[in-house]
């Protein structure tokens, strides 16, 4: 045991307290009231006014700190974090088509970004080509269009796969980007061992948040599992699932949610593929997760150090996991784009900033920071610059890197950890009497639970128990600067045009023997219950498109139509 | 001030009704949901139409439902778009005069090319529900009369 506060020391602590409580703070609150009647969390955590060793009473400082690059890694995953290599700069981008983001991408890397992160268009996400229907008008607006093999060349002109590494938020249609990603390593000469990067690939918060579900929930979970499987036996170094927060949060979570939910999908997962016959010491170490940073400080900090202790937990204990790199929970964040308004867009900057402190105060390995022109479109130039250069300002000028979690041993700091935790045990135990996360989306508990979460916070807002600056306080009417504000021009007609031209150029040219016999034989493994990747990676090879390969796998699995309640 | 205070209850002859919808193939449901919550807390009947709907299937559902007044949820850019076809086949329909409003991530910028192609209001993130309700109220009185 290496309790931290010995009997006598709390006992004189306590005393001390009471003191204050019982004698100085009536005499304050008489002379002057406190802003507030209660003061809370962005998840609702009451505070109290300030912290002491009596709250981490019976504090075990090994059980639940210990080191850093130890378990239970509390203080981080490795043992220098940040002093050895910063986080991973990964800004989130992508617009028009292929040669517009490809210009964007050499842009952030001249501009010293050290990993990539592509942004996809609604078609994409969804896995419809440009000239079907639904794309009609969305056509590289929110991101960037890859319906085939040659827009992915296109997306990674000049730029060496073998040397970057890529995030691709994408789901449903996950085998078909990663594919195209392998198949265009492989025109570029880069061995299978050196295919660095990450596919989100995480259905089950697809019912929860960013909903861009396609499967229904059984088939969805399938597919991700074929995309981990395949990975952890081919490519050594992909991350084949991003297990996520952030989209949860942003659809209206608390702090405690997010992270409650989003171990509740990664338990789901291990369970999932330890039912396939893997060794979790064979795919755990593959596992990552990507959550939110909100405006709330202390709140965010305290939730990305639980998080880690919880995993390397569940992972050890629940699932007797060997290997410390099982126990790893490894994240990328991102700020929190629910938290930016459009009114004085600028003031973005300011939360941006914060939000990613707290990320880097917490020990994530990779971070994007939102550009302040969000609310109201994809970033330019500009904004993109702007939002990653704050994270090289607290990278190289503030010093907050050099020494590791400097915010442990806060009394408030670790009780506030411990709180968020015990929480978010308590909607993890719920989730297992219903029977893991898959059960719990089908009965649409979580979504359930995010949407009374985001309400109550719209409520709040409307009565005045949440400030925002520039929104409910300190209000300004003249939006003639907000008019003036620079945003990202392009000709989205124009992209959408060459698009369609260009799908219809790929179909037209391929081999329709080869092309054919690809999808028939995908159409086959997915009614044989095989696993889809070589399948999907031999018919996008075959030129088949993004719509064409996502038809087949629907017409086997069906499509899930969320029910519109509200 | 909440909601529920600053709305007098409603004198129609019934609720009025609103179709909140999302079309096309955006996932963005949270300001959806949460004024559709919002509108029925304040007195008004919400029909909500779920994700991924065509402009045909929302004209369609107005039509149907008789709807007072349709919002248009629109996260992902191309509001314009949306917003030019939709008027269009609620005119084809002979339904021209429900009046459409927009909310969502719009620049300020085309907040008046909204309104010249026809939105009667736009509301950008931030805007507080009461505001929301009472140009409603408005938008449904000038209707009638």
């Amino acid at each position: 045991m290496a309790k931290l506060y010995s009997r006598e020391a709390l006992e004189e602590i306590l005393k001390a307290y009471k003191e204050w409580e019982e004698n100085i703070l009536p005499q304050w609150l008489s002379r002057m009231p406190e802003r507030q009647k209660e003061f809370t969390t962005l998840s609702g955590i009451p505070l109290k006014h300030f912290y002491t060793p009596a709250d981490l009473k019976d504090y075990d400082y090994v059980e639940k700190l210990g080191v850093p690059g130890a378990y239970p890694f509390t203080r981080g995953i490795h043992a220098t974090m940040y002093r050895a290599r910063l986080w991973t700069m990964r800004m989130f981008s992508g617009y028009g088509g292929p040669e517009e983001t490809n210009e964007r991408l050499k842009m952030l890397i001249k501009a010293g970004e050290t990993g990539l992160s592509l942004a996809f268009d609604n078609p994409t996400l969804v896995g419809v080509d440009p000239d079907d229907p639904l794309a009609e008008g969305a056509v590289g607006v929110v991101g960037v269009s890859v319906p085939t093999l040659v827009d992915m060349e296109v997306v990674f002109r000049d730029i060496n796969l073998g040397e970057v590494t890529t995030n691709m938020t994408i789901n449903p249609p996950a085998p078909i980007l990663l594919s195209f990603y392998v198949a265009v390593a492989e025109k570029q000469g880069v061995s299978y061992d050196r295919i660095g990067g990450t596919t989100q690939n995480d259905p089950l918060k697809e019912f929860i948040g960013q909903k861009t579900h396609v499967f229904p929930p059984e088939a969805a979970v399938k597919v991700a599992m074929d995309v981990i499987e395949w990975s952890v036996k081919n490519l050594p170094k992909w991350n084949p699932i991003s297990i996520s927060g952030y989209h949860i949060r942003e659809a209206g979570a608390t702090a405690v949610q997010e992270l409650a939910f989003t171990l509740a999908d990664g338990i789901e997962y291990v369970r999932q593929l330890i039912a396939r016959g893997l060794d979790v010491d064979e795919f755990a170490p593959r596992l990552s997760f990507f959550f939110d940073s909100h405006i709330n400080f202390f709140e965010e900090i305290a939730k990305f150090r639980a998080a880690r202790r919880m995993w390397a937990k569940i992972m050890k204990e629940w699932f007797g996991a060997k290997k410390p790199r099982s126990w790893w929970m490894r994240f990328h964040v991102q700020t929190a784009g629910c938290s930016l308004y459009p009114q004085q867009p600028w003031l973005n900057i300011v939360r941006t900033a914060i939000e990613a402190l707290a990320a880097v105060l917490g020990g994530c390995q990779s971070l994007h920071t939102n550009s302040f022109d969000e609310p109201f479109r994809v970033p330019s130039e500009f904004a993109a610059k702007i939002a990653l250069r704050t994270q090289q300002i607290i990278a190289y000028e503030t010093g907050v890197a050099d020494v590791i979690d400097p915010l442990a041993g806060s009394y408030f700091v670790e009780w506030l950890t411990d709180e968020i935790e015990e929480r978010a045990w308590r909607y993890i135990e719920k989730i297992e009497s219903m029977g893991g996360m898959l059960e719990a989306v089908k009965k649409g508990y979580p979504q359930r639970e995010v949407e009374e979460a985001a309400y109550r916070f719209q409520r709040e807002v409307e009565e005045g128990k949440r400030l925002i600056v520039g929104v409910n306080v300190f209000r300004e009417e003249d939006v003639e600067e907000v008019r003036r504000v620079p945003l990202l021009e392009f000709n989205q007609e124009e992209v959408e045009r060459r698009q369609k031209e260009r799908v219809r150029k790929v179909r037209s040219m391929r081999d329709e023997v080869r092309w054919r016999r690809a999808l028939d034989e995908l159409r086959g493994a997915a009614e044989r219950g095989e696993n889809i990747m070589p399948y999907v990676l031999n018919a996008v090879k075959a030129y088949a498109t993004i719509g064409e390969v996502m038809g087949v796998l629907k017409d086997v699995y069906g499509t899930y139509v969320e029910p519109p309640y509200y | 001030m909440s909601t529920e205070r600053m709305l007098s209850p409603p004198t129609t002859r019934r609720k009025i009704k609103v179709l909140v919808a999302k079309i096309g193939l955006d996932g963005h449901d949270r300001g959806a949901k949460v004024i559709a919550r919002a509108l029925r807390d304040a007195g008004f009947e919400v029909v909500y139409t779920g994700l991924r709907q065509t402009v045909d299937q929302v004209v369609a559902a107005a039509i149907q439902e008789d709807v007072d007044i349709i919002g248009v949820n629109q996260h992902e850019g191309s509001h314009v778009y949306i917003a030019r076809k939709l008027l269009e086949k609620l005119r084809e329909h002979g339904a021209g005069d429900i009046p459409v409003v927009m909310g969502g991530s719009i620049p300020v910028v085309d907040v008046e090319v909204l309104k010249s192609v026809g939105v009667k209001e736009v509301f950008l993130p931030g805007t507080p529900i009461d505001e929301v309700v009472s140009k409603l109220l408005r938008l449904v009185e000038e209707r009638k009369s």
